[in-house]
């Protein structure tokens, strides 16, 4: 293993994420590699069936048992006490006491994702109590004061309602509470915005960037809102049909994105910011996401692409190349399409 | 350009139950008093947060829900009182497209039979053969084939299925749509399809278009007008370019706000809302968005602001003539 930068909290080697279905194994997430690093927010970008989710559940372990799915490849976690732990080697037990300690999730529904019989002071203080070892009392003081961090107002009084009694902004406010509890080196947010309202979703995402700033804690952020990308991402990973294809900085990937795919999704955004440009078609992508069962040969954004030679991208699956500092993508005519991306 | 569609304080209360034995407690006034016309070929678009009584409005105008109180008329005709009979012979000309493609098909119905229901349910007399041939011009207005005809939802994915929903909408050959979000269930590539499809359609079947959505920024791209809801009542109607370039609600300034953009490079002043959207069956007297607002003063809690023309096609609910607010889409 290479020496890895010491500020590096998560490092992801070749995780292959497979399910075992009927019609086959189903390669859900491919050869996925990278790495986060202290107080950075790595955004994963992609449609559904791109493996986004998947990547994260692989990372935390939280995928169906084998043989129903096969996790292969390597994921490490440094904690603040200098260890490394290989995730997907550790027994369960170790594995448990990371979960919500170390590294936590926040998921996209909070209403699902909260239990609906017990309060919110139970809730939270569970984390605790079973990290920390704190007494009920205490742990519920702790609770108090992680729900008055998120900004939940009469945090002593919220402790004993329960989740129908919280709005949506409200409940997702307490999950981020319920998630940093321990203090986590690492967070995965998964669309924890989509569900809400947008005036709500401004105020979870400034939140959570004030947190960061705090607590320096890594964040990977799941989300297929271009929009929320940009302002809240360090480092943007753009996946499709299971693999990554692109790889870079925020504004690089969003300047001079290099993958056809990443361009034509940027395209085919429309801004707020283009108000005059009413009525004007948008440019959409063609066609329709592969069948994970049944993918095209070669590249398979190919069949989508308007780049697409025949003979060359469905020959053979491109590598992930680095095509410049930081910025790595999968498409064999990167180089020769670099003046259009330019344009 | 004459009205289509004319709404006049529309209300739609819903009543709260105390008990088996105690009467009506209390009314959540889901739609409060909301005025707007839909022109005739336009498309304007009702935007606002969950439980602004946008999709409510929808239903309402679309007299698959009654009025509390208020008017509607479609086409001169008033329809706010009719029947479920009497509004059978208009139905064909109004149709609806749902949000959700998954969940609006019938699993069990070849594509066919679910695009052909419309003809039937309104009694359309004609053969098979006839029948398939409105199928399949329906089938090539929404960019599918004629073999899909015969397949089932399943088979498709999330676009392919809204287009099917939209030709669904589209078999009785109505000149009245009304879209409730019909793209924030698809994936981003596939949304600006929907989109532009809409606008293809509206261009080549002079569809007059009620696009209900929350995303500004598809509405800003598909819009003639928008009309912006919050707490069951109109705050600002105005033409897409206006409203985007000079808002004049506070609460229209702090959604165009708070709207992400994809561009990382972009510096903004964010105005952040506090809190949430109060509870509709308690809303704060006067302007019900007074309690979120930064311009707020005492007076705007002593009665509720009227919606005034401010500008010419310029509408706002505010007693604050003096702002000028943030044009952050310009």
């Amino acid at each position: 293993m290479f020496p890895a930068p010491s500020d590096e909290v998560l490092s992801v080697r070749n995780l292959s994420i497979g399910f075992r279905t009927p019609g086959g194994i189903l390669p859900a997430v491919q050869d996925v590699s990278f790495s986060v690093r202290r107080g950075e927010t790595l955004a994963l970008v992609g449609e559904s069936g791109s493996g986004k989710s998947i990547t994260s559940l692989g990372i935390l372990r939280l995928t169906p048992p084998a043989p129903f799915c096969q996790v292969r490849g390597e994921v490490i976690l440094r904690t603040p006490d200098g260890r490394a732990h290989d995730l997907l080697a550790l027994p369960e037990p170790e594995m448990r006491s990371l979960r919500g300690d170390a590294m936590a999730m926040v998921f996209q529904e909070p209403m699902t994702s909260l239990n609906p019989v017990h309060t919110i002071g139970e809730q939270i203080a569970e984390a605790v109590r079973f990290h920390r070892g704190l007494g009920k009392r205490a742990a519920l003081g702790r609770a108090a004061e992680l729900l008055e961090l998120v900004g939940i107002p009469n945090p002593h009084r919220r402790l004993s309602n329960y989740p129908h009694q919280l709005s949506g902004g409200m409940r997702q406010r307490a999950m981020i509470a319920m998630a940093l509890s321990c203090e986590p080196s690492l967070l995965i947010a998964d669309e924890p915005t989509t569900a809400l309202d947008v005036t709500i979703q401004a105020q979870i995402l400034e939140l959570l960037q004030e947190l960061q700033q705090k607590t320096r804690m890594a964040v990977i952020f799941i989300t297929h809102n271009l929009g929320v990308v940009a302002e809240i991402a360090d480092r943007v990973m753009v996946m499709y049909a299971g693999r990554v294809v692109e790889q870079a900085p925020v504004v690089p990937l969003f300047k001079a994105p290099r993958m056809p795919y990443t361009q034509g999704l940027l395209r085919s955004v429309p801004r707020l910011d283009w108000a005059g440009r009413r009525g004007e078609k948008l440019a959409a992508i063609p066609g329709n996401v592969p069948d994970a069962l049944a993918p095209p040969s070669g590249c398979a954004f190919a069949p989508r692409c308007e780049h697409h030679r025949p003979g060359l991208c469905d020959a053979a699956v491109p590598p992930l190349e680095a095509s410049g500092a930081d910025h790595d993508v999968r498409c064999v005519r990167w180089s020769e399409l670099l003046p259009e991306a330019a344009a | 350009m004459s009205a289509l569609l004319e709404v006049r304080d529309l209300q739609r209360w819903f009543p709260v139950k105390g008990g088996i034995l105690s009467g009506t407690r209390d009314h959540v006034k889901a739609v409060d008093g909301v005025s707007f016309d839909v022109r005739r070929g336009e498309v304007l678009s009702l935007v606002g947060e969950s439980g602004s009584g946008k999709s409510t409005i929808g239903r309402t105008v679309l007299r698959l829900d009654t009025p509390t109180g208020g008017r509607i008329r479609f086409d001169g005709h008033d329809i706010t009182d009719l029947t479920r009979a009497g509004m059978r012979p208009l139905r064909p000309r109004m149709q609806l497209v749902f949000q959700d493609p998954y969940a609006s098909l019938n699993p069990r119905h070849t594509v066919e039979q679910i695009i052909a229901a419309p003809l039937e349910i309104h009694g359309a007399r004609m053969n098979a053969a006839e029948r398939r041939r409105r199928v399949e011009e329906a089938l090539a207005l929404v960019g599918l084939l004629p073999q899909h005809a015969s397949r089932y939802p399943h088979e498709f994915s999330g676009g392919q299925r809204q287009r099917v929903g939209i030709a669904r909408a589209l078999i009785t050959r109505p000149d009245f749509l009304i879209a409730d979000e019909p793209v924030s269930a698809l994936d981003v590539s596939i949304q600006a399809q929907v989109v532009n499809l809409l606008l293809e359609l509206r261009e080549q079947l002079g569809l007059t278009i009620l696009f209900i959505a929350h995303d500004l920024a598809v509405v800003g791209h598909i819009s003639d007008r928008i009309a912006v809801l919050y707490l069951g009542r109109l705050v600002e109607l105005a033409e897409t370019r206006s409203l985007f370039t000079r808002p004049r609600h506070p609460y229209t300034e702090a959604l165009l706000s708070a709207a992400p953009i994809p561009d990382p490079t972009l510096k903004r002043q964010r105005i952040v809302l506090q809190g949430d959207i109060p509870s509709p069956l308690n809303p704060p007297s006067g302007c019900s968005f007074r309690t979120r607002c930064r311009y707020a003063l005492p007076a705007c809690s002593a009665s509720r602001p009227p919606l005034r023309e401010v500008a010419p096609g310029h509408f706002k609910a505010c007693i604050r003539d003096d702002l000028v607010l943030a044009a952050d889409a310009a």
